[in-house]
C-alpha cells in the first residue's frame, strides 16, 4: 500500500503545536484514501491559493503540471525556528540562503559593527550604493499579505506605473500556463492592482523614505521612484489609514 | 592509469593462473576453494610482494576500493597496505572494523553530520560523535598519526584521549566541527610532541580563552600548520612570537580575528618562510611607520601562496598587499567588506590567482576585471554581504558570472549567490565553460523565475548538464519544474553530488534523478513537492548511494516505515524537532536522512530521530558518547 492518504486539516500537518495555521487553509475530504490534498497559500507562479492533488499512481504524470506547492507549514515553521536561531531578520525561511552558521555569525557581526561606527563609513557606503541603485538596478521587496517569503524587483527596469503593475501580476497572480486541474480557492483577477478602486480587492503601497506608507500612484514616477524603499500589496480593507500602518 | 590497470590484469591473469594450479596439484580431498588463509600463504612468496608494491602507487582510495574488489588475496594485499582511511559516513561503518582491516592506517578522515547541518537544518544532538572511533584507534592502532573530522562533535575527553593515546601523532584537522573548548586544545598542543598540523577550520569552540597556545611546549619545533582563525580569545604575541621562532617549517598560519594589525609585522617577521597566510584583523589605525614597516615585512614572504582573514580590511591598508599580489595563487576576501573599487585595485595585480573567494560587493564590474586579469582562476566562489535580502544594495547579476565564464578559461569550480538570473546567462556561462566540475548556483529567491522571461530556469540548468559533461557537483535554484530534472537526469552521468531547494513539482522529479544520474552519491532536498512514490519505487538506487536528505517535503511516515522494512542495509532516520505522540501512517514527517551502511542500527540516536529498530526506551546511550 503505497502512503498517501490524505491529510485534511492543517492541523494534522503541524506538528509543533507553535505553528500559526493560517484560517485560509481549508480542509479536503478524503477521496479513496488515493489523494494527499493539502491546502496551501504558498506555490509556484502565484503565489495564490491552491489545492494539490498528489495521486500516487500513474496519474501523478498529469499532475506533475501541477503547481509546486510549499508545506506552508513547513514554511512558516521554519520561520518560527528562524526566531530562536540567531538569522538576523524574522520572516525568513531557516537555512535559507544556504550560508553556513560560522559565516552568517561573522555577517550579523559585521553589520552590527558597521551599524554602530560612526558615520563616516557608513554615509560613503550609503552615497555609493545610492549613486548605484540610481545608475543600473534599483531592487526593492515585494511583499503580499498571507505570503512569508517575498519577491525582489527591479524599478529601474519600468518607466511607468502600468508596467511595474503588470510585472507584480505576473509574479504574484499569473495563472497557471500549463493546463491544470487546479482550482483557486483564492483570487482569480488580473486587475490592475494599482488602482486602489476596491475592484480587485488588493492595493499596492510603498514605504517611503520617511517611513510612511503612501499608495502607489499619487506622485509622478519619477517621484515615486526616487523615494520608494519597498512595496507592499495588501488588501483594500486594510488599505485605511495609511499613516499607521507598518509591517 | 591505463598502464597500471594492464598490470593489474597480468598479475591477476598470473595470479589466477597460480590459484588455479595450486588448487589442481591439492590433494583431492580438500575443497575445491580453498581457505582464505591457504591461498595467502601460497601467494605471499611471490605475488604480495609484487602486489604490495605496485599498492604502493596507487593513491586513490576508490581506486583501492576498485582493487579490493578483484579477489581475496588482492583484498589481503590492498587493505595491509592502505594508509590512508576515508570515512564518508561516520555510521556507514563501524569503527571497530575499519581498525581491525587496516593495520598499517596512519591517517583517518571522518565525516559526520548531513551536509545540510552547515544550515543549521539539522537539530543538535542528532549525532555524529567522534568518541567512538578514538576510542577504537586508541585501542588497536596506536601508530595512527594523522585524524581529520567534518561535521562532527568532538569533546575534550576525546582530544585528550588522541594526546595520550598516539605517541606519534601529527596532524588534527577539525572542519565544521563541535563540542570541544580550548582546554582540549591545549591538550593536544602540549602533548603532542611531533605535532605538524593544528587546524581548526570554521569550528564551534567552547573559547576560554587564549591560554592554549602556551601549552606548546619550548621544544616543540616541527609545527608545518596551524589555524585557530576561529577562535574568538586574544592569544599571547609573546607566546605566538616565540612558537613562529622555534618553528622553522612553518609553512601555514592562520591568525584569529583578535590578532591586531599592529603586531602582525613583528609576526610575519619571524615566520619569512610561509606559503600560506591568514591574517587577523586589518581594521587598526596604524601610523605611516608602521604601516611601511608591515608593507615591508609582506613583501618579505617571497614563498607566500595564499592570503585570507583580512577582516574588516580597511580601503586605505589594501597598497600594503601590493608586493603579495603577484605571486598569489589563492585569495579569500570572503570577510572583507571591501567595496568594488578598491578590490579592482588589488585584484588586477592577482596575475597568478587561481581561488578566489569573496564578497558580492565585487559587483559585476568587478569581476570583469577579474575576467580580464585572472587568467589561472580555477575556482570562484561570490558570497552575499547582506545578511538578509532585504539589504541587497550591490549590483551584482548574472553577468558578473558569464563575464568571468568568458575570459578564465580554466575555471572549473563555482559557487555564486546572486538574487535572480537568466536562462541565457546559463546558456551562455555553458556554451563558454563546458570544463564545470562543480557548479552552485544559489539565486536567493526562492522560486523566482528568469526575470527577463518569467520562465523557469529550465533551459538555462539543461544547458550545463548538456554541456559540462565531467560535473560532479551540482547545486540549483529558482523557478524549477519537473523538467529541469528530467534534463540532469538524461545528461549528468559523472554527477556526485546535487542539493536543491525549492524546486519541482511533483514525484516525477525525484524519479528522473534516482533512475538516471548513475554517479549519484549525495542528494539533499529541501522543500519540494514530491513523495512516497518516488522513493519507493527507487528504493535500490538508494544503497548505490552515501546518503540522501530530505526535509520538509511530502514524504510521509508510513513510506518511511516502509523503505525501512524493504531496506534492511539503509538506516532511515527521520528526524523531527519535536515527535508527536502519535504518527499516523498518513502524516508527513520533517526530516529523513537515509543512507547505507553494513554497521547497522546505531546505538546513539536522540529522541528526536526515529528508526524503525528504535525501542521507546532507549534513549541516547551513554556507552557511544562522552
Amino acid at each position: 500500500m503505497e502512503g498517501g492518504s490524505a491529510i485534511g486539516s492543517a492541523s494534522t500537518l503541524s506538528n509543533d503545536e507553535n505553528l500559526v495555521v493560517s484560517s485560509e487553509d481549508s480542509s479536503s475530504p478524503t477521496e479513496n484514501g488515493l489523494e494527499l490534498r493539502l491546502t496551501l497559500s504558498l506555490g509556484r507562479k502565484g503565489y495564490r491559493e491552491c489545492r494539490v492533488s498528489h495521486a500516487d499512481d500513474s496519474s501523478s504524470s498529469s499532475s506533475s503540471s501541477a503547481p509546486s506547492s510549499l508545506s506552508r507549514a513547513s514554511v512558516t515553521a521554519g520561520i518560527k525556528r528562524t526566531a530562536d536561531s540567531m538569522a538576523p531578520t524574522s520572516g525568513q525561511v531557516v537555512g535559507w540562503p544556504p550560508i553556513r552558521t560560522y559565516r552568517m555569525n561573522s555577517l550579523v557581526n559585521q553589520a552590527k559593527t558597521l551599524a554602530v561606527e560612526e558615520d563616516p563609513q557608513g554615509v560613503v557606503n550609503r552615497n555609493i550604493s545610492d549613486a548605484t541603485k540610481m545608475r543600473s538596478s534599483m531592487f526593492v521587496k515585494v511583499t503580499m499579505d498571507g505570503i512569508p517569503i517575498g519577491r525582489k524587483i527591479d524599478l529601474n527596469a519600468h518607466n511607468c506605473y502600468e508596467s511595474l503593475s503588470t510585472t507584480l501580476e505576473d509574479m504574484f497572480l499569473k495563472p497557471k500556463t500549463v493546463s491544470s486541474t487546479q482550482e483557486t480557492d483564492g483570487h482569480l483577477e488580473t486587475r490592475l492592482k494599482i488602482l486602489p478602486d476596491g475592484s480587485s480587492g488588493l492595493v499596492l503601497t510603498y514605504e517611503d523614505k520617511e517611513g510612511d506608507w503612501m499608495l502607489v500612484g499619487d506622485v509622478p514616477w519619477r517621484m515615486f521612484i526616487g523615494s520608494v524603499k519597498r512595496l507592499r500589496i495588501m488588501k483594500t480593507s486594510e488599505a485605511t489609514g495609511a499613516a499607521k500602518m507598518n509591517l | 592509469m591505463a598502464s597500471v590497470s594492464l598490470l593489474f590484469v597480468t598479475l591477476l591473469s598470473v595470479t589466477l593462473y597460480i590459484n588455479i594450479k595450486s588448487f589442481i596439484l591439492w590433494d583431492q580431498s580438500q575443497t575445491f576453494l580453498p581457505s582464505l588463509s591457504d591461498s595467502v600463504l601460497m601467494d605471499r612468496r611471490f605475488p604480495f610482494k609484487v602486489l604490495e608494491h605496485i599498492f604502493s602507487f596507487v593513491d586513490s582510495n576508490e581506486d583501492r576500493n576498485s582493487v579490493s574488489l578483484v579477489c581475496k588475496s588482492w583484498f589481503e594485499t590492498e587493505r595491509r597496505t592502505r594508509k590512508r582511511v576515508f570515512v564518508g559516513n561516520c555510521y556507514a561503518v563501524s569503527p571497530l572494523k575499519v581498525a581491525r582491516r587496516f593495520p598499517k592506517m596512519r591517517s583517518l578522515t571522518l565525516k559526520g553530520k548531513p551536509h545540510f547541518a552547515d544550515y543549521n537544518l539539522v537539530p543538535d544532538g542528532w549525532g555524529g560523535y567522534a568518541w567512538p572511533w578514538i576510542e577504537a584507534m586508541a585501542a588497536r592502532r596506536p601508530l595512527l598519526e594523522e585524524i581529520r573530522l567534518k561535521r562532527m562533535v568532538v569533546t575534550d575527553e576525546c582530544l585528550e584521549k588522541i594526546a595520550a593515546s598516539f605517541r606519534d601523532f601529527k596532524s588534527l584537522v577539525l572542519t565544521s566541527c563541535e563540542g570541544f573548548s580550548t582546554d582540549g586544545i591545549a591538550a593536544i598542543a602540549s602533548t603532542c610532541r611531533k605535532l605538524r598540523n593544528l587546524e581548526l577550520r570554521e569550528c564551534i569552540v567552547d573559547d576560554l580563552g587564549g591560554d592554549w597556545l602556551s601549552y606548546f611546549p619550548e621544544t616543540s619545533t616541527s609545527l608545518v600548520s596551524l589555524d585557530f582563525s576561529c577562535l574568538d580569545s586574544e592569544v599571547k604575541l609573546s607566546d605566538l612570537e616565540r612558537l613562529l621562532s622555534r618553528s622553522p617549517n612553518l609553512k601555514s598560519l592562520k591568525l584569529n580575528r583578535s590578532v591586531t594589525l599592529d603586531v602582525l609585522e613583528s609576526l610575519l617577521r619571524r615566520a619569512p618562510q610561509l606559503v600560506e597566510l591568514g591574517t587577523g584583523s586589518f581594521s587598526d589605525e596604524l601610523d605611516p611607520e608602521e604601516i611601511s614597516k608591515l608593507t615591508k615585512a609582506l613583501s618579505e614572504l617571497k614563498q607566500l601562496k595564499s592570503l585570507s582573514g583580512l577582516w574588516d580590511l580597511l580601503p586605505e591598508y589594501i597598497p600594503v598587499l601590493y608586493s603579495v599580489c603577484p605571486r598569489l595563487t589563492s585569495l579569500n576576501l570572503s570577510y572583507a567588506t571591501v567595496q568594488m573599487p578598491d578590490l579592482i585595485d588589488l585584484l588586477s595585480r592577482c596575475s597568478k590567482l587561481q581561488k578566489l573567494w569573496v564578497m558580492d560587493l565585487i559587483e559585476d564590474k568587478g569581476l570583469k576585471t577579474v575576467a580580464l586579469c585572472c587568467k589561472e582562476l580555477r575556482e570562484l566562489r561570490v558570497f552575499p554581504s547582506g545578511a538578509d535580502l532585504d539589504e541587497t544594495d550591490v549590483t551584482l547579476t548574472e553577468q558578473g558570472l558569464v563575464s568571468v565564464s568568458e575570459g578564465c578559461q580554466k575555471l572549473e569550480s563555482v559557487l555564486y549567490f546572486c538574487v535572480q538570473f537568466t536562462n541565457a546567462a546559463l546558456v551562455s556561462i555553458a556554451k563558454n565553460r563546458p570544463n564545470f566540475r562543480c557548479f552552485r548556483l544559489c539565486v536567493m529567491e526562492p522560486f523566482a523565475p528568469d526575470y527577463r522571461t518569467q520562465q523557469p530556469l529550465d533551459e538555462g540548468f539543461k544547458a550545463i548538464v548538456e554541456r559540462c559533461k565531467d560535473l560532479r557537483r551540482l547545486s540549483v535554484s529558482g523557478l524549477l519544474t519537473d523538467k529541469a530534472f528530467e534534463y540532469i537526469g538524461v545528461h549528468a552521468k559523472k554527477l556526485r553530488m546535487l542539493s536543491i531547494a525549492f524546486a519541482g513539482d511533483s514525484d516525477l522529479m525525484l524519479h528522473h534523478l534516482l533512475s538516471g544520474c548513475e554517479s549519484l552519491k549525495k542528494l539533499e532536498i529541501r522543500d519540494c513537492p514530491f513523495g512516497d512514490t518516488a522513493l519507493l519505487e527507487n528504493a535500490a538506487k538508494l544503497e548505490t548511494m552515501r546518503s540522501l536528505w530530505m526535509s520538509s517535503c511530502f514524504v510521509s511516515f508510513g513510506a518511511c516505515k516502509q523503505l525501512s522494512q524493504k531496506m534492511p542495509r539503509l538506516n532511515v532516520e527521520v528526524i523531527d524537532e519535536h515527535p508527536p505522540k502519535t504518527r499516523p501512517d498518513s502524516s508527513p514527517v520533517e526530516r529523513i536522512y537515509i543512507y547505507r551502511t553494513v554497521a547497522g542500527p546505531r546505538l546513539d540516536t536522540p529522541e528526536f530521530v526515529w528508526t524503525i529498530h528504535k525501542k521507546p526506551e532507549v534513549g541516547v546511550s551513554r556507552l557511544a558518547i562522552r
